[in-house]
């Protein structure tokens, strides 16, 4: 054979062929990069728009937030705090339940319980967030008062505690995939020292696998951070700067909600917050993620 | 749990008596009876699948590990049979302790590594005593001169020789009799195999070892005793031959020892 015949030969249809597939495969991959570049922007652009009439030191500094009202105040902490509030309560109840049932269905549990569990526990992530919302206001929260009567209707308490129940499914799936990736080896090299399971759960493959555990940690908060059903419905609706979790509260989300069903007028302030306080958000999910993709950086082990 | 040694000079750490080895319904291993001489090195040789892997973890009970194993018969240590009824797997662990295959020090520093199985042990010691021990079987293991200065450093920082004397110290800090070595050196350079060779040498001063190993010339060089296992023809693993080293290599009574250490198969 002729060292000529390994040349490609020249054939006009499949190379059209494949130039139509490369644009094709180039055009879907721009509109997901496109389409955050242009959120980035429409925000952006609003948002310069607002801080043209409203100080960037009022909104850091100001301890209220009364757009809507005669005399406006734009400080976003009520708002922030309320989110921050809620947020703290969700990971208060996702993270260490979300642990434990990872813990047990990596190192505990036998094949069959995991097979059956994991899927159950994941529907929890599948029910929409508007059921959590009103399982939180008219469950809950009625609940929760027989315990603490001086409790709201609205409340950061019960909001924040469903919301926690909604993560659970995310901490425990992520993590418990973080703690089966760490190797068997390292299993056995704990056992062959005479540790117990539990030890060589919580000492050895815990630790191991706690990049994975911290970003699914991040990736929950973050997700917490953007809810906006769950508080929109049961967290009430009145910005206050407070941490008491028992009275009504308002998150950056549920503003963005109450501006968003109304009849604000293009152009004015008030349409102009929905855009800081979007923007606000963006900021703190973003800061989040990148705090968790340095962490899973930083911490990741390599065994081999 | 209290072990009774009833005969104080017993000359053996570790005998099998009848030891069959089940995964599920299948026999990996048929009835083998062995006699581990304390304070020597004996090495498990045979061709891949005869079962000589899961003879050794059968001596500390890692195969425990598998959900479908079981072991019938009986594995004495001190004289008491350490698959009867009421003995704590990890208590056997303890005192009879592993080094596998692929180096897998944990994902700690150094220092912790090693100290990790007294502390998870409940050892009540000094800030002064842990380092001592630490010292000391870093020292055992010949790793100490070499990261002496470096202790909080990663203990996966190391070149994989390195690693592999470093779960040595980490095994010989719970101060065990007996330690079994998973085919140690297979994912080892020959300069870093030789080190490890020379340091069991060192380590049969206080020790008793129990090495399963592929590479002839290591058991030859490397042991006092070799067991010499095939598998049969329903695949379970059996113990074709025993005895000193030099005789196994030189003089083997059963023909099939011959043939596989003159290299006409496995």
């Amino acid at each position: 054979m002729a060292v000529t015949d390994l040349r490609r030969q020249p054939n006009l249809v499949q190379a059209i062929g494949e130039r139509i597939i490369q644009i094709i495969l180039l055009v879907a991959a721009s509109i997901s990069v496109l389409t955050t570049a242009g959120i980035v922007f429409s925000l952006l652009s609003e948002t310069i728009a607002f801080f043209n009439e409203v100080s960037i030191v009022e909104f850091l500094t100001e301890t209220e937030w009364t757009p809507l009202f005669a005399t406006k105040k734009f400080g976003i902490w009520p708002l922030a705090s309320a989110t921050f509030l809620t947020s703290a309560i969700a990971m208060l109840v996702a993270v260490p339940l979300g642990l434990i049932a990872a813990i047990f269905l990596s190192e505990f549990a036998s094949d069959r319980i995991r097979r059956t569990v994991k899927p159950l526990l994941e529907i929890l992530a599948g029910i929409p967030t508007v059921v959590y919302g009103y399982f939180a206001l008219t469950f809950l929260t009625p609940l929760l008062r027989g315990f603490i009567p001086e409790l709201s209707i609205f409340n950061s308490l019960s909001a924040g505690i469903v919301m926690g129940v909604m993560l659970i499914p995310f901490v425990a799936s992520l993590s418990e995939d973080a703690l089966s990736a760490v190797p068997n080896s390292l299993r056995e090299a704990a056992y062959g020292l005479g540790s117990t399971r539990f030890e060589v759960a919580t000492l050895v493959v815990t630790p191991a696998a706690i990049s994975g555990i911290v970003a699914s940690i991040v990736l929950a908060f973050s997700r917490a951070v953007g809810e906006t059903m769950i508080v929109a419905i049961a967290a009430g609706q009145n910005p206050r700067l407070t941490l008491d979790p028992t009275v009504p509260v308002m998150t950056m989300t549920s503003y963005i909600v109450q501006v968003s069903l109304g009849d604000t007028p293009y152009g004015t302030i008030e349409y102009y917050t929905l855009y800081a306080v979007g923007f606000t958000l963006f900021i703190f999910t973003f800061v989040l993620n990148i705090f968790s993709y340095w962490m899973v950086r930083k911490f990741r082990e390599v065994y081999d | 749990m209290v072990m009774h040694d009833i005969a104080r000079d017993n000359p053996n750490a570790i005998e099998a008596r009848n030891m069959s080895v089940y995964y599920g319904s299948f026999r990996a291993v048929k009835s083998v009876s062995l006699a581990i001489e304390k304070n020597r090195i004996t090495a498990l040789i045979g061709p891949s699948g005869c079962g000589k892997s899961t003879v050794l973890r059968s001596f500390n009970r890692m195969n425990d590990l598998v959900p479908s194993a079981r072991v019938e018969g009986e594995v004495l240590f001190h004289g008491e049979n350490i698959y009867a009824p009421g003995v704590d797997p990890v208590n056997v662990r303890r005192r009879i302790g592993m080094v596998f295959q692929k180096p897998n020090p944990f994902p700690k520093s150094i220092y912790e590594n090693v100290a990790y199985g007294p502390r998870i042990n409940g050892w009540k010691l000094s800030k002064r005593q842990m380092d001592e021990l630490v010292e000391r079987s870093l020292r055992g293991a010949a790793l100490w001169d070499e990261v002496k200065d470096k202790l909080n450093q990663n203990g996966l920082s190391l070149s994989g020789g390195q690693q592999q004397r470093l779960c040595i110290a980490r095994a010989l800090a719970v101060e065990p009799e007996v330690i079994l070595m998973d085919e140690p050196c297979s994912a080892l350079d020959p300069i870093s195999t030789l080190k490890i060779e020379e340091l069991m040498f060192e380590l049969r001063k206080n020790y008793t070892i129990i090495i399963v190993t592929h590479n002839m010339q290591q058991a030859s060089r490397a042991s006092d005793y070799t067991a010499f296992f095939l598998m049969d023809s329903d695949r379970a693993g059996q113990l074709i031959e025993y005895g000193p080293t030099a005789q196994i290599f030189q003089n083997p009574k059963d023909e099939r020892t011959e043939q596989y250490i003159s290299g006409r198969f496995g």
